[in-house]
């Protein structure tokens, strides 16, 4: 069993904030397959079209035949380790804060032999469990876990290293007008969030999702309106220093494309809410979250953004808005990019239609509030980067990595006409 | 397949070890100039009588071989450049002969040399290889010394070698470099001090790691007859082999490429184990040393241990191996240490190792190893050579 | 004649025998709008993004571009804002005679009433009471409705229930009373329209807007400070943006009363 995690003491103001360090994050433009799958919390290798070889480390062409038709495939992740090494002494500043550190070699059942992080918990020449995560550079990586699992098996420092593990942490939730934010809220405290903050706009306006808010406990709610720079500068002056996880589900939303709306109102509403806001929020509080990856167990350590899945293709029935989500969906590139020297890990939650008003027309199945929250913390046990939560989500993704032309035409294509 | 032709008729002459240093603000270009001037100085040439060229370094970049031509001001007719670490020795012997062999060139300096700044070790391994790169780096960052505690791992439990074992080596080889000059350590190794010291990476601790540093080697490769007329020290090659990615099957590396082909090596060399005087293996680890005993036919595969146990290591003992301390005592020059044991037993069967010099050196086995591409060394070599002068 | 009345008037604000009441609310991101259904467009809220602040987007000055609703903060109705007054002419903001910016205004206190009821309405009965203490309310005067709405704040400002917002205003009778009997230049509250919260319910829905607007006047909402004014005797000076087209404006409203010394 790994010894379990027992909340951080309350930080020392004489010491200065460890600044972050990260492994190395160099790959070929092949080992970054690996990467992509593991963002998506996949085990996956190479495998030939023509010989069915699988390969590893990530080759060009086949090691076997010399095909170069290599495409990546979810294989079977059980193995058996072979060697280990508990290294002490080690040159990269990440590793040397963290030694001592524990690897493997490991033959897979599948058959490549692979060097893998070792969890704590895997007995000498035993059976695991691969699994293939984003390490703190952003790069995927394989560990190896006890086949049949451990108690406290999260708390394991080289695997709460790879993940976004809400336990312990404090999050802002920057919707309390959300209907999804009473379930995220319950499943994250129970999950192990030490605090959950809540952001609401305009309180002025009657929220009736408040009380139920209040009645949680280590819930705290302050104002937050994320089309308005200034509250969204006054929270993270506030709270920006303990806020380890972010999750951005403010949102707004109303039906209808281009023409039928024959104005930008409720587009503008959109970019300044899904777009701006994100912009706002990763502004006020991106900086202070990067400063502090390497902040003991309650690290920052994670942003969650809340998408459409239209925002990979457009949806014409909520035209407007799934272009605000393409265009939140870039801007999370972006912050990747900007976050990435720090280990602040972005993560997206596509949805497909959730259970709501907007989406009264639109016909089952719809994601219900619970459904969401659970993605959203299952996400961050697995430290992804991107998740897709319901089956409608699922699908479109998939059809979209068939033939994203081919999704516009399916998504877009009208009636037979007079 | 038949026998591979003999190199008869060429000779090895030369050779030349610079004094290392742990670390270097001069350049990889100004260490491999040294070397280049100290074998011909040995010789008594002078760089214009050298009309062909052999250079092996990491950290020459954005040089190459081409640059160097240059850069030292050498008109060549033949010019190569091995980059493959520990086997670069034994490689650019193979070339240099054949092409002194064949006429291609007549006068041939073998020579490999890198400098040591700080941090240069650590970026060195940053940019190593791909697959490097890609899976092994971001686990831990180990670098050669997690690979090498992998195999040495595995290696153990197959075949019940010991830290103690180990530690025979490498006590041995600290022995063996107190009477080398040009060595880096200095100090007497016991065995208890080897098995006490703080751990690197499990099971291989401080003193189963190379000391990086800076420093170069040279030869020369020429006919027999101009080494005659020259009245040089020699000696001559009875056989090699090289073998590059073997066994790639294997889950773990236990065993290197020397197996496919030294029964070869024997038969061309016409001699077998017996008849070898002195053994330089590649020492990164003492765990490749022990896999180079057992590959180069010595003793059985997996009683390396039991053959350490029962034989004495020294220059002095029954089966002298490692004459100059090898790389875990005379430090790693980076490619250099390619060259370091081949340089040695050139002065040794042609008599020439001074305080390292071992009684009646006629037959030296010298074998290369290189290159953790991921998880294992991908290129070995090894050679027989012989006195020359005898 | 005018001339010396101007350099009276100049000299008495500065003697304080005229003193000046601003009657506006200060604009800010977190002020109440009205809210309407939410497939309806929405008025926007007040905004501010900084351009620069004497910094590397322009060092040595600090400017801000703001944006808003023509109906965000303290506001100004114009007769095109509805329906009723959409075909008027001179019923933008960019077009009404600057003239009709500056008037009489008479406060009308319903405060005791509003602290008892959140719907209290303004009657005619009401109207003639008032007139009966203050005497009528002259033609083209503007009518202020206080309330002592504006000293709520938060969620008690629209007051919203689930049918809806409740806060004061003129019954359909009462204003058209004050346009009809009384020809009043316009019509202001405190809350964040001049109809009532709940004058949707009223015949037509929203009845101020609709009369008062039909007939080429004009209303103020979101007004402050009308405790301070007398019930009669003060002028208001409230000039919109002059904005295209425009079917109102935020604006600043002030008021000249007759100061402590006078």
């Amino acid at each position: 069993m790994t010894t379990p995690l027992t909340p951080p003491p309350k930080k020392n103001p004489q010491k200065r904030t460890i600044a972050p360090t990260r492994p190395s994050e160099a790959r070929s433009r092949a080992a970054m397959g690996l990467s992509a799958a593991a963002a998506e919390g996949r085990f996956a290798l190479q495998r030939c079209a023509e010989c069915d070889t699988l390969q590893y480390p990530p080759r060009d062409v086949c090691s076997a035949c010399l095909s170069p038709d290599l495409s990546w495939k979810d294989i079977s992740p059980e193995g058996e380790i072979l060697a280990e090494t508990t290294i002490h002494a080690v040159s990269k500043l990440y590793f040397r804060e963290r030694v001592p550190w524990r690897i493997g070699t490991v033959q897979l059942d599948a058959g490549p032999v692979v060097i893998c992080h070792l969890h704590g918990d895997c007995e000498r020449n035993s059976r695991v469990t691969l699994i293939n995560r984003l390490d703190r550079s952003g790069q995927g990586v394989l560990m190896a876990l006890p086949k049949e699992g451990s108690l406290n098996m999260e708390d394991d420092p080289q695997l709460r290293a790879m993940t976004s593990d809400p336990k312990h942490r404090r999050i802002l939730i920057t919707d309390a007008r959300n209907t999804n934010t009473p379930a995220l809220a319950r499943s994250l405290l129970d999950a192990g969030a030490a605090t959950v903050f809540i952001g609401e706009a305009e309180n002025w306006r009657p929220n009736p999702m408040r009380d139920e808010l209040n009645k949680m406990a280590n819930v705290h709610i302050f104002p937050l309106d994320v089309t308005d720079t200034s509250s969204v500068q006054e929270l993270a002056a506030e709270i920006g220093g303990k806020t380890d996880i972010m999750i951005n589900n403010a949102s707004f939303i109303r039906p209808g494309g281009v023409l039928a709306r024959g104005d930008t109102g409720f587009a503008r509403d959109e970019i300044e809410v899904n777009y701006l806001g994100l912009m706002r929020l990763a502004q006020a509080f991106g900086p202070g979250m990067c400063s502090r990856t390497a902040d003991g167990v309650n690290s920052a350590v994670a942003w969650v953004n809340i998408f459409s899945v239209y925002a990979l293709s457009n949806d014409p029935e909520f035209g407007c808005f799934s272009a605000s989500n393409a265009a939140a969906r870039s801007l999370s590139q972006n912050m990747r990019a900007d976050f990435r020297s720090s280990g602040l890990r972005v993560m997206n939650v596509y949805t497909g239609p959730t259970d709501d008003d907007w989406h009264q027309l639109v016909p089952p199945p719809k994601v219900a509030p619970i459904a969401l929250a659970r993605s959203v913390v299952q996400g961050l046990k697995d430290g992804l980067e991107e998740t897709y939560c319901g089956d409608v989500a699922k699908d479109l993704y998939q059809r979209f990595q068939n033939n994203p032309n081919v999704l516009e035409r399916e998504l877009t294509q009208g009636g037979d006409g007079p | 397949m038949g026998l591979r032709q003999a190199y008869d008729g060429v000779a090895l002459v030369a050779p030349f070890s610079t004094p290392y240093q742990r670390y270097s603000t001069d350049t990889a270009h100004w260490w491999i100039a040294g070397a280049l001037r100290g074998a011909l100085g040995t010789a008594g040439l002078k760089p214009g009588e050298i009309d062909g060229f052999c250079v092996s370094s990491f950290l020459l970049a954005p040089d190459s071989a081409v640059g160097l031509t240059q850069h030292l001001g050498l008109c060549l007719r033949w010019l190569d450049h091995i980059p493959m670490g520990g086997a670069s020795g034994i490689v650019a012997l193979r070339r240099a002969a054949r092409a002194v062999q064949c006429g291609d060139a007549n006068i041939v300096a073998c020579v490999a040399g890198d400098t040591n700044h700080i941090d240069s070790f650590r970026t060195l391994l940053s940019g190593f290889s791909r697959s490097a790169s890609d899976a092994s780096y971001p686990y831990g960052y180990g670098g050669p010394n997690a690979n090498f505690a992998l195999l040495t791992d595995r290696y153990m439990q197959e075949y019940g070698a010991t830290r103690e074992d180990f530690g025979r080596i490498c006590v041995a080889q600290r022995s063996n470099a107190l009477k080398y000059p040009g060595a880096m350590m200095k100090k007497p190794l016991t065995l208890e001090q080897y098995l006490d010291t703080r751990p690197i990476s499990d099971p291989i601790a401080l003193f189963d790691c190379v000391m990086p540093c800076a420093g170069s080697e040279a030869f020369l490769v020429m006919p027999e007859e101009e080494a005659v007329k020259r009245e040089l020290p020699y000696a001559l090659i009875g056989g090699t082999i090289e073998r590059h990615n073997a066994h790639a099957e294997d889950p773990i590396q236990l065993r290197g490429g020397w197996t496919l082909d030294i029964d070869e090596l024997y038969e061309m060399a016409d001699c077998d184990a017996k008849k070898i005087d002195l053994l330089q293996t590649y020492d990164d680890y003492p765990v490749i040393c022990m896999m180079q005993i057992e590959d180069l036919g010595f003793c059985e595969k997996g009683s390396a241990a039991e053959f350490v146990r029962s034989h004495d290591l020294t220059i002095d003992g029954d089966f002298p191996h490692n004459t100059s301390g090898g790389q875990l005592s005379a430090g790693q020059a980076g490619a250099a240490g390619g060259f370091l044991g081949l340089v040695e037993a050139i002065r040794q069967v042609s008599g020439t190792a001074g305080p390292t010099q071992v009684k009646d050196a006629n037959h030296a086995m010298v074998a290369g190893f290189g290159m953790i591409n991921y998880d294992r060394g991908v290129c070995s070599g090894a050679a027989i050579i012989r006195s020359g002068n005898s | 004649m005018s001339q010396q009345l101007l350099a009276d008037f100049a000299a008495q604000i500065v003697s304080g025998d005229i003193r000046v009441v601003d009657l506006t609310h200060t604009l800010d991101p977190d002020f109440p709008v009205i809210i309407l259904p939410p497939e309806f467009g929405q008025c926007a809220r007040f905004r501010m993004e900084e351009i620069s602040a004497y910094d590397h987007r322009g060092p040595a000055w600090k400017w801000n571009n703001i944006s808003m609703s023509e109906h965000t903060g303290t506001h100004f109705d114009a007769p095109s804002h509805w329906v009723s007054g959409r075909d008027l002419p001179n019923n933008s903001v960019d077009s009404i005679p600057p003239e009709n910016f500056i008037g009489a205004v008479v406060v009308i206190d319903c405060s005791e009433g509003t602290a008892a009821n959140d719907d209290y309405e303004l009657t005619p009965e009401i109207i003639q009471e008032w007139e009966a203490i203050h005497g009528k309310i002259p033609k083209g005067s503007w009518v202020l409705m206080r309330t002592d709405w504006s000293k709520r704040s938060g969620a008690e400002y629209l007051n919203m229930k689930d049918d809806g917002p409740h806060s004061p205003g003129p019954t359909p009778d009462g204003i058209r009373f004050l346009i009809d009997q009384r020809d009043i230049r316009g019509f202001g509250t405190e809350c964040v329209g001049t109809d009532a919260g709940q004058g949707a319910n009223h015949t037509p829905p929203y009845p101020a807007h609709f009369f008062l607007h039909g007939a080429g006047k004009y209303g103020l909402q979101c007004l402050a400070n009308l405790d301070q004014l007398p019930s009669t005797g003060a002028v208001l000076f409230a000039a919109p943006l002059k904005i295209k087209n425009g079917t109102g404006s935020p604006l600043r409203i002030l008021a000249m009363v007759p100061g402590d010394n006078s």
